[in-house]
């Protein structure tokens, strides 16, 4: 197979994104194996400080343009289309990002290329390159191949840890000249930042998080009782948020926020990608969930299979109880 | 305003997934098919719309079991015009349902001038891209993803955006309107419509069975399923087994054991 492995370096306000290292990575195994350079692609405006960060590719291809400052999908799309068509990869994996979402999809578009999306893995096999694929919110996988060369592959956060792709090495870079179709249909206008909560999930030790699986407003009571309990916050999935049965602020995810607590105890959550790259790296996972075979309980190290309405008020009584114990001993 | 809102089916997860004789595929005659969760959200996005600047709203489907349940709710639900796009393939992959929306619409002169094509933000199976973005690219229009909110200045042709980041970031967007957007979640929950109301539409109403447009030969898919398999992750969770009460003393002792309690 002709052409290198490229890696999208994924920046945004200034940093370059966890899963870009993820993705490095993998990539890295993947240029490994069909022996041939990683390379990594740096578009933006202002980003060649940031090359340096990319020492895992053996190269950096830094693009700069004043129209690349924020990540509209459709104009990264036509930049990164015209590097592809000039320089053929073999293969571009691309974050899949709440910032870049899209794109991917665009650029391979554009070109009438492969374009396979939520890799877990991306490897070199005797028919091309072959992915595995997260479908159905985890529930199924799918093992893939594209058909022709470059392929464009979207990598979920979790196909590597980001340790792995960190190099103190410093990459040689190349500035390379991108061209930006002068299209300004999309325009960002600011951020805005999110709100502080009443409380901050990512400093808690111990979070009860709900799901779907708690149904209604109400219940949410059930689930304070236990964060009380063992002295921890309620945190909770996007449907909840959505619902507006909690502040945004709680969310744990994708568009949410990253948590590490001691115990992360997951009541009637299926455990969809989204969800899991934001609790994954919890010291301890407890899940709840009537279906045996909910993706969380791939994630959890241990789980019940059972209704968390009936579940909630048993542990807290029994936390409760052997706190009372205790106290008397 | 002209509002069209692509919807798709996709099987319904809490159900148990079968894979068919073969491997490739899910076992269709087992799966129960539902609304894309994020279609769901790209229509009341829609109809909220509507109520706010007027216009009209066309929901659009490929033919799919459970579609015209999907189609009267949506009619149900406020919706003006529902439209079935027939044989439009068994398991159309996203990169077909795009070509077949686009084209299919790109023959409406009415349709054609849509002011906001809005669709969910990604589907369960959208293995080879996402829906927004293709038709999009397709109708040479601009896309915005991951929308949670949209307000339209209607005799300026924009549409101002706010779209989800990371960590609880949000970005404010205008966009020039006819554009394409992947709604994440409406500004409310889905409005919800009793079944009577349902049933009604199914007796008053018409959803519109149309043939599906010519393409330009497709070709061989450029994705290809080797397996499809469960996953077998390498560390399943240790399963406590029990009463309520049971599995909660069990939780307790672990939890005393890592001095958490
Ligand atoms: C771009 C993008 C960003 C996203 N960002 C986020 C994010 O930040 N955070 C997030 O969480 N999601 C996010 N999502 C959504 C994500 O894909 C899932 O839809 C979501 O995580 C599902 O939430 P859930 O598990 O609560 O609901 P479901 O998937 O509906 O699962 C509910 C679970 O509860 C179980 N259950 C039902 N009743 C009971 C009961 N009585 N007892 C026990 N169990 C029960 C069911 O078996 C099921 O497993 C994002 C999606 C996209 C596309
Ligand atoms: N996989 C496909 N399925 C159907 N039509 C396709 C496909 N690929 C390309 N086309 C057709 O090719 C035309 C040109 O595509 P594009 O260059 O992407 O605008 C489109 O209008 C499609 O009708």
């Amino acid at each position: 197979m002709s052409g290198n492995v490229w890696v999208f370096a994924e920046q945004w306000r200034g940093r370059i994104s966890e899963i870009t290292y993820e993705a490095l990575a993998l990539g890295k195994e993947l240029a490994g194996a069909l022996q041939v350079p990683l390379e990594a692609i740096l578009l933006g405006h202002n980003v060649l400080p940031l090359a340096g960060t990319l020492g895992k590719a053996d190269t950096v291809l830094a693009g700069e343009h004043p129209a690349l400052a924020e990540l509209v999908p459709g104009l990264y799309a036509e930049a990164l289309a015209a590097l592809v068509e000039e320089r053929a990869p073999c293969a571009v994996l691309i974050p899949l990002t709440n910032i870049s979402l899209g794109m991917g999809t665009l650029l391979a578009a554009r070109l009438h290329l492969p374009s396979v999306n939520f890799c877990q893995d991306v490897r070199a096999a005797a028919a091309g390159i072959e992915a595995r694929c997260v479908l159905y919110g985890g529930k199924i996988e799918s093992r893939v191949t594209a058909a022709g060369t470059p392929a464009i592959f979207g990598i979920w956060s979790g196909a590597r840890s980001p340790e792995a792709g960190r190099s103190d090495r410093a990459p040689s870079v190349e500035e390379v000249r991108v061209t930006v179709p002068d299209d300004t249909r999309v325009r960002l206008k600011r951020y805005i930042e999110p709100e502080a909560g009443d409380v901050d999930i990512t400093r808690q030790e111990v979070l009860v998080a709900v799901g779907r699986g708690i149904q209604s407003p109400e219940n949410l009571a059930l689930a304070e009782d236990l964060a009380r309990s063992l002295g921890g916050a309620v945190c909770a999935s996007r449907p909840v948020i959505d619902q507006g049965w909690l502040p945004l602020s709680r969310q744990v995810g994708k568009s949410g926020l990253t948590v590490k607590p001691k115990l992360y105890v997951a009541l009637g959550i299926s455990g969809a990608p989204e969800h899991v790259e934001g609790m994954r790296d919890s010291s301890l996972i407890v899940a709840v969930n009537s279906d045996p075979r909910a993706p969380i309980f791939g994630v959890a190290h241990y789980g019940i299979v059972g209704d968390v309405l009936e579940v909630l008020p048993a542990l807290t009584a029994a936390i409760e109880a052997r706190k009372e114990a205790h106290s008397h001993a | 305003m002209n509002i069209l809102v692509l919807l798709r089916m996709v099987p319904d997860v809490v159900e148990e997934l079968e894979i068919a004789p073969g491997g490739k595929a899910l076992d269709a005659d087992l799966l129960r098919m539902m609304l894309s969760e994020s279609d769901g959200h790209a229509l009341e996005e829609a109809l909220l719309l509507k109520e706010r600047y007027g216009g009209v709203v066309t929901v659009l489907a490929l033919d799919a079991p459970e579609v015209d349940d999907a189609l009267f709710t949506a009619l149900a639900k406020g919706a003006d015009r529902a439209v079935k796009i027939s044989d439009a393939g068994e398991n159309p992959t996203t990169l077909e349902a795009a070509y077949t929306f686009a084209g299919w619409i790109a023959g409406q002169p009415d349709l054609a001038y849509a002011d906001v094509i809005l669709t969910g933000v990604q589907a369960i199976d959208d293995l080879d891209g996402l829906l927004a973005p293709l038709v999009a690219h397709q109708m040479r229009l601009p896309y915005l993803g991951i929308v949670t909110r949209l307000a339209v200045d209607v005799p300026g042709r924009v549409a101002t955006a706010i779209k989800e980041y990371p960590g609880g970031v949000r970005g404010e967007f205008d966009v020039d309107l006819p554009a394409v957007f992947g709604i994440q979640a409406a500004e409310k929950p889905p409005r919800y419509v009793p079944v009577a109301k349902v049933r009604a539409a199914m007796k008053s109403r018409q959803i519109e069975s149309v043939p599906a447009p010519t393409l330009a030969e497709a070709g061989p898919s450029l994705v290809n399923v080797v397996a499809m398999e469960k996953p077998q992750p390498a560390e399943w969770a240790a399963m406590l087994e029990g009463s309520p009460e049971q599995v909660s003393g069990k939780v307790c002792e672990i939890l005393a054991g890592t001095g958490l309690l």
